[in-house]
């Protein structure tokens, strides 16, 4: 039966994240974007939180909480509402951990996970896009050959969040030309492994990214995630895609609020900029996008939660959560006029994010 | 529990109507919508004697569910969804199904619960009957608050005056069925919105004249009447909500009929979408053409991705009107979701039917199909319950926390 009313623990998990996105990651948004590094009190209040613990299997040591989609695309709003750069940097070692505990083999849960269940802050990564101008999931390059003793890897990926910081990248590959997508874990250290300085981005400064390379990379026969059976990847996929459309929503969310507190103050010509019906239907409609943008990561985060791998939808609300997030913090900036373009104001700032979160794939997982 | 399906005797019944829709509805859309003014009344005494079609078509409003059945426990939700499979079917012929329409509405939302059994009572049998609703003035749409006709009370009658346009289904309401007119129209002038109360009007009532019958770009089947209150006396207990003027709340009563109303007109409009969507994947299918989701930019043809495109505002759409239904079957406060549903859906169809003829070309334009017909058929529902305008004004208002003095 249709309802959009979220279980007790759902609204739990929102709201710790909500006061956690108000008092730490907010504040620190802007010296991190200008540079400065995250403070280690932010990174500490994080692990509190439990980002990937609460969701470790409490063989692992961690609370054992069910996984679910819808869960997660809640969370990640209330993070990126917060700040999107951050959100992505202390959620990315979800992304090495997550397809583990869901397609990993016992060996790979019991050899990588324990590290998760301490109180700190662990690394982890995984290495998906392709810096080329025409990358898409479809047309992963990235190739892994079987040999007699293990696999080789040859291929380029870039915006891999915490690469330089992780023990170990999860990596996506191709093993054949007709093959789908698997994954293999590859320790940092390993030889043909060359991970750049930090990447220079437009935007999403708060996260560390860099690019990797792959250049004849040997790594162990037991290195492919999943073992034989390999892994569900369009469920990643959809896993990643929710999480962006949440973090669009979350974005948006932040810059619509920005604007609207903003109109009722500005006056112009007599009167508050919100007032007047140009102003006042820009803001209007960013408030539709928002909730838009909500209820579609929702849908297709439900049909994960089915068992279902929810390629369209995910797809779908990809597509329309890049548009719009983007028109929403544009006109945020448009809101603000002149003041919009000064870096005193976060708008810039979210309409940059928003631009990376638009064209990106990976950044984070539900 | 958040969740996007459906009871499983919903799903059937909704099978029962998309069967109605594709076997009654289209292949009579053509006809009717070229001879317009005339009835297709086989299809009306089909639809009013289909076990209890009639009665479901009444939005539940905020109050207790009543009743049992299908769609019981959440009558709003079970309303758009019935809504969006006949649309789907056809716009115009949905809107001319005899039932209490927005008139029946109105008293659902605002009626006591014995006018409830009064007026709309006959409407679960007898002879086909149409209920509908005027408020539109040739002075006056969207600004109703600025209506001119009146109602004086003289001793236990009200006399009405004035005249009213655009009304839905006006004619079989007034002329053509038992059916009635609910009426806005000011006590007082002076005490502005306070004074504007809603009062229902007999079919036949001496005074009440259908003067007009519009011809329109689309929804033709549909019939528009223009209406003449000329001293139209009506007994007291005609009277929605209550006779009193209370400037403090204003004419919240009247008001709160759109909370039901435009997540319907949200779901027309998203009915009408989808057959056009419909329509153009079908036949790009015959063509051996897929739409490849997931594929990258450089991939995607620019046919392929305005589809993608069509089919996500349809269904954000979707997704915000079954949120406003939703919020009304759980009692609560929903006109701002609902004016957002409104909103969304009126401009996204706009945009998709107008959309789907470009990517057939000249077929689509051809009258020999249905494609031009739901363009045309989709453009209302961004004007009625609110112009696409009046709805991102009331969303404004919402955001902002103004009145709407304060942002008009
Ligand atoms: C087929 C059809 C069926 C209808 N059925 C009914 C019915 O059953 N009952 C009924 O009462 N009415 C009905 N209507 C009337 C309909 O609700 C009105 O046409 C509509 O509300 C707009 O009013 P208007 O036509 O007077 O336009 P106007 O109010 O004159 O508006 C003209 C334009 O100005 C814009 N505008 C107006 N005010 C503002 C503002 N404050 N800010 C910004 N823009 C503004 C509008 O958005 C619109 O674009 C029907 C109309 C049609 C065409």
């Amino acid at each position: 039966m249709i309802s959009f009313e979220p279980t007790e623990e759902q609204q739990m998990i929102r709201d710790t994240a909500a006061a956690f996105a108000r008092n730490e990651l907010r504040p620190a948004a802007r010296a991190v974007d200008e540079g400065e590094t995250i403070p280690d009190g932010l990174i500490a209040a994080a692990s509190k939180l439990g980002l990937v613990r609460a969701w470790l299997p409490e063989e692992h040591g961690g609370d054992g909480l069910m996984r679910s989609a819808l869960t997660g695309a809640m969370l990640m709003e209330e993070l990126a509402y917060g700040d999107l750069a951050l959100a992505a940097h202390l959620t990315a070692p979800r992304l090495f951990a997550f397809p583990i505990i869901e397609m990993g083999t016992s060996a790979q849960r019991s050899r990588y996970l324990k590290p998760f269940a301490s109180g700190n802050f662990v690394a982890g990564s995984s290495a998906l896009v392709e810096p080329r101008y025409d990358f898409d999931l479809q047309t992963i390059a990235t190739t892994a050959r079987q040999e007699r003793d293990g696999w080789i890897l040859d291929g380029e990926k870039c915006i891999v969040p915490l690469a330089g910081e992780s023990e170990s990248i999860l990596i996506y590959a191709r093993r054949g030309e007709e093959d789908g997508v698997s994954g293999f874990i590859v320790p940092r250290e390993a030889a043909g492994v060359l991970i750049s300085e930090p990447e220079k981005n437009m935007g999403l400064k708060g996260l560390k990214t860099y690019e990797v390379k792959l250049a004849g990379c040997r790594i162990a026969a037991d290195a492919q995630l999943g073992g034989d059976a390999g892994i569900n990847f369009a469920r990643i996929a959809s896993q990643m895609r929710v999480a962006a459309v949440a973090m669009a929503a979350g974005l948006a969310r932040a810059a619509f609020e920005y604007a609207r507190d903003y109109a009722k103050e500005r006056r112009a010509f007599g009167a508050p900029i919100a007032t007047r019906q140009a102003i006042a239907f820009m803001l209007a409609e960013m408030a539709i996008e928002v909730d838009a943008m909500r209820l579609l990561a929702w849908e297709a985060a439900w049909h994960l939660d089915r068992g279902e791998d929810a390629a369209k939808e995910s797809y779908l609300a990809k597509h329309y959560a890049s548009a719009s997030a983007l028109k929403v913090t544009d006109n945020a900036v448009q809101v603000l006029g002149g003041h919009g373009y000064i870096r005193e104001h976060p708008v810039e700032m979210w309409l940059r994010n928003a631009r990376g979160l638009a064209i990106m794939e990976g950044l984070a997982i539900v | 529990m958040i969740d996007f399906e459906f009871e499983p005797q919903v799903i059937e019944r909704l099978k029962l109507y998309h069967t109605i829709a594709e076997q009654m509805m289209r292949p009579i859309s053509r006809e009717y919508d070229e001879r317009e003014h005339e009835k297709p009344w086989q299809f009306f005494e089909t639809m009013w004697s289909a076990a209890g079609a009639a009665a479901e078509f009444q939005p539940g409003g905020r109050e207790k569910k009543e009743g049992a059945g299908v769609g019981a426990r959440a009558r709003n939700l079970y309303t758009i969804a019935t809504t969006e499979e006949l649309t789907w079917g056809d716009a115009g012929l949905f809107l001319s199904i005899p039932n209490a329409g927005l008139g029946g509405a109105a008293i659902a939302a605002a009626g006591t619960p014995e006018q409830k059994q009064r007026f709309l009572g006959p409407f679960r049998g007898g002879k086909p009957k149409w209920g509908a609703m005027a408020i539109t003035e040739p002075g006056c749409g969207s600004d109703s608050a600025a209506i001119t006709t009146t109602a004086v009370r003289d001793g236990d009658e009200w006399v009405i005056n004035g005249t009213k346009i655009f009304c839905t289904s006006g004619q079989m309401a007034a002329e053509k069925s038992e059916g009635f007119i609910v009426v806005w129209a000011t006590l007082d002038k002076s005490a502005g919105r306070a004074g504007i109360k809603s009062f229902v009007v007999p079919h036949g009532t001496p005074g009440m004249t259908v003067v007009r019958v519009e011809n329109k770009l689309g929804i033709r089947a549909s019939d528009t009447a223009m209406i003449v209150f000329d001293n139209c006396r009506v007994p007291f207990d005609h009277i929605l909500g209550s006779p009193e003027i209370n400037r403090e709340r204003g004419f919240k009563d009247v008001m709160a009929t759109f909370d039901a109303t435009r997540p319907i007109v949200a779901a027309m409009a998203i009915g009408v979408g989808r057959a056009a969507l419909d329509f153009v994947r079908d036949f790009l299918n015959q063509q051996k053409i897929a739409i490849r989701y997931g594929a990258g930019l450089y991939r995607l043809t620019a046919a392929e991705r305005d589809f993608i495109e069509m089919e996500v505002q349809l269904k954000a759409a979707r997704l915000l009107t079954w949120r406003a239904a939703w919020m009304l079957d759980a009692g609560r406060q929903n006109s701002l979701e609902a004016s957002m549903a409104k909103a969304k859906a009126g401009l996204a169809v706009t945009q998709i039917t107008q959309k789907a003829i470009e990517l057939l070309g000249p077929l689509g334009y051809s009258r020999r199909m249905l494609l031009e017909k739901w363009m045309r058929d989709a453009k209302i529902n961004d004007i009625f319950e609110g112009t696409q305008q009046i709805n991102l004004l009331i969303v404004a208002r919402r955001i902002l926390g103004y009145s709407s003095r304060e942002l008009s």
